[in-house]
């Protein structure tokens, strides 16, 4: 795959002189789903506001599908699509009229046909005369993905589309993100829902502070960072857990009928049979034994440790 | 140059036009007819005529220059504050589109709409007044002109507006009194000398003159004056907002 948003050394600084974003650079690989993680503040909506021509960088370049975004601003901007993070639509415009504005503003001439498919793809073709101010929070939000869309991007931004959207909207709509995948269509998404980028994403990427502190394929991520958790069901409640268990890192539930052991599944060394071992020697019977994978919530609470405990973008 | 932009634009600010036809439309018209019947009928038979001209038909021009500068300036200003207003601007400032394809489509609509309700004011005239025209070209040139030079000041406006009340504040106190001064109900000529010297420092005198001028061979000031006026007031304004689109003023704040 070849990169189809290059972004070099990247910065923006704004009057208060506060640095928004502080020399990023990442390469965006056309096709994938890159889920962009990060508290409030940390950059995440300049970022994509510079690569779509909403804020001017203080220093930089960005490159979208080889164009400049400032010296060939017309031709990157025909290759994007951006959904932003507030509802914003003219509230008195019909669904159709308003999927049919946007098309025009890209320089995409009339295509009733392509409207009606985009619309039916979205749930919105019985809803295509009814006025934006009567539809429903995800409806609305549908018609921003269908304006976004309205031109076939090659690149789709989705600046936290799900906000606000009830959990079965949610699902059909990061169905349509899937599908747009297969298509070929690059998404960059900023999401508060962590298991929705653990779910989606191909690749993740981390920004705290201006600063990218990583991208990368979200198995990788989570193998690399992630903790596993040993859980041990027992037969009899235990009142006290043995001082040689916990030396190891054994932790006993309050109702004594379950043992809790974290490790590192990369480690070379899990300690967990020697641990089996010891429960045998001590004469306590296991029942059962599970072991479960840390979020990527966990993971990326854990990378901005120094943060307010926030996770919204 | 994106014209599918243009036609876009267009299209959109010219479907609110006809959405809220009453409004747009009828509201300016009556307003204005109101006019013809106190200044034309009842003022006016007071007032045998003005250089040769009967009252009622010399107003005419006046009446649609000021129901011109009006809907140009407020068809244009509210075009654009209204997608800063409800967020919507962000739709244009990330689209392959130029400042020159906005103004085209913002500032095009506005002009179509104004010379639209002038001229269904011109027709209404015929029918009150009995109005001739001696210059046609002239005539549909300085409307045009007018129009799109007051539409691009408007668009200025609404570009620069933060609320509402500043949307309304220059179109008030500005264009209406410089309207009213600028001899749309007399000629500057029935002013005293120095008041006349001072009515000639008003711009829209100019604009008024012209149009005057194209319906009965009348004018205060030089046509070619006039057409200059309205020429640099076009090139000033397509100069102005040429740096706040590149500038990002009150677009990208």
């Amino acid at each position: 795959m070849s990169a189809i948003i290059e972004i070099d050394h990247l910065s923006k600084r704004y009057g208060s002189g506060t640095p928004a974003l502080n020399d990023v650079s990442l390469s965006i690989e056309e096709g994938e789903i890159l889920a962009l993680l990060g508290p409030n503040g940390a950059g995440k909506t300049t970022m994509i506001s510079i690569i779509c021509g909403l804020v001017t960088p203080s220093g930089g370049t960005v490159r979208v599908g080889g164009h400049d975004i400032r010296t060939h601003w017309r031709e990157a901007r025909k290759l994007i699509g951006l959904v932003p993070q507030e509802i914003l639509l003219e509230p008195f415009e019909k669904v159709i009229d308003c999927v049919r504005f946007t098309r025009g503003l890209y320089g995409e001439g009339p295509d009733d046909a392509y409207v009606e498919e985009l619309l039916r793809s979205l749930s919105l073709w019985d809803k295509r005369d009814a006025r934006t101010r009567e539809l429903s929070g995800g409806m609305k939000r549908r018609v921003l993905i269908a304006k976004a869309l309205s031109h076939r991007p090659k690149v789709l931004f989705l600046d936290e589309p799900t906000a606000g959207v009830d959990v079965t909207l949610r699902r059909e709509m990061w169905q349509v993100v899937r599908e747009l995948s297969k298509q070929g269509v690059t998404i960059i998404l900023t999401t508060h829902y962590l298991e929705e980028a653990e779910d989606m994403a191909d690749r993740i990427g981390v920004i705290n502070k201006g600063e990218i502190l990583l991208v990368k394929p979200k198995a990788e991520l989570m193998g690399e960072f992630g903790k596993k958790r040993l859980t041990i069901d027992l037969y009899e409640p235990l009142s006290i857990l043995p001082p040689s268990l916990a030396a190891r890192g054994l932790v006993l539930a309050e109702n004594g009928m379950q043992l809790g052991y974290d490790y590192d599944a990369n480690a070379d060394r899990t300690g967990i049979a020697r641990l089996l071992a010891d429960l045998t020697e001590q004469g306590i019977a296991v029942r059962d034994v599970a072991t479960t994978q840390s979020s990527l919530e966990e993971i990326f609470m854990s990378l901005v440790a120094d943060e307010p405990r926030e996770v919204r973008a | 140059m994106n014209w599918h932009s243009v036609r876009a634009i267009f299209g959109h600010e010219m479907d609110r036009f006809f959405r809220t036809v009453w409004q747009s439309l009828a509201s300016p018209v009556l307003s204005t007819v109101l006019y013809f019947v106190v200044f034309g009928a009842a003022i006016g038979g007071r007032i045998q005529s003005v250089e040769g001209v009967a009252y009622g038909a010399f107003i005419v021009p006046g009446l649609m220059m000021l129901t011109v500068l009006q809907q140009s300036v407020s068809n244009a200003s509210f075009g654009i504050y209204f997608p800063k207003f409800s967020g919507t601007i962000y739709e244009y400032l990330v689209a392959p589109t130029g400042w020159i394809e906005v103004t085209l489509g913002f500032v095009g609509a506005a002009a179509t709409k104004a010379v639209m309700i002038a001229l269904v004011i011109l027709l209404t005239s015929f029918w009150f007044n009995g109005v001739h025209i001696a210059h046609p070209f002239w005539m549909f040139a300085f409307l045009f002109l007018t129009a799109i030079g007051f539409s691009l000041l408007g668009f200025i406006i609404g570009l620069w507006a933060k609320s509402f009340e500043q949307l309304q504040i220059v179109p008030m106190m500005v264009i209406t009194p410089l309207v009213f001064l600028g001899g749309a109900f007399y000629s500057a000529s029935m002013l005293p000398p120095f008041w006349e010297a001072v009515a000639k420092l008003n711009p829209v005198l100019y604009l008024i003159s012209g149009f005057r001028w194209a319906f009965f061979d009348l004018a205060d000031v030089p046509v070619g004056l006039s057409l200059v006026a309205v020429a640099l007031m076009i090139v000033v304004c397509l100069v102005a907002i040429r740096w706040i689109f590149l500038t990002g003023w009150r677009l990208r704040e």
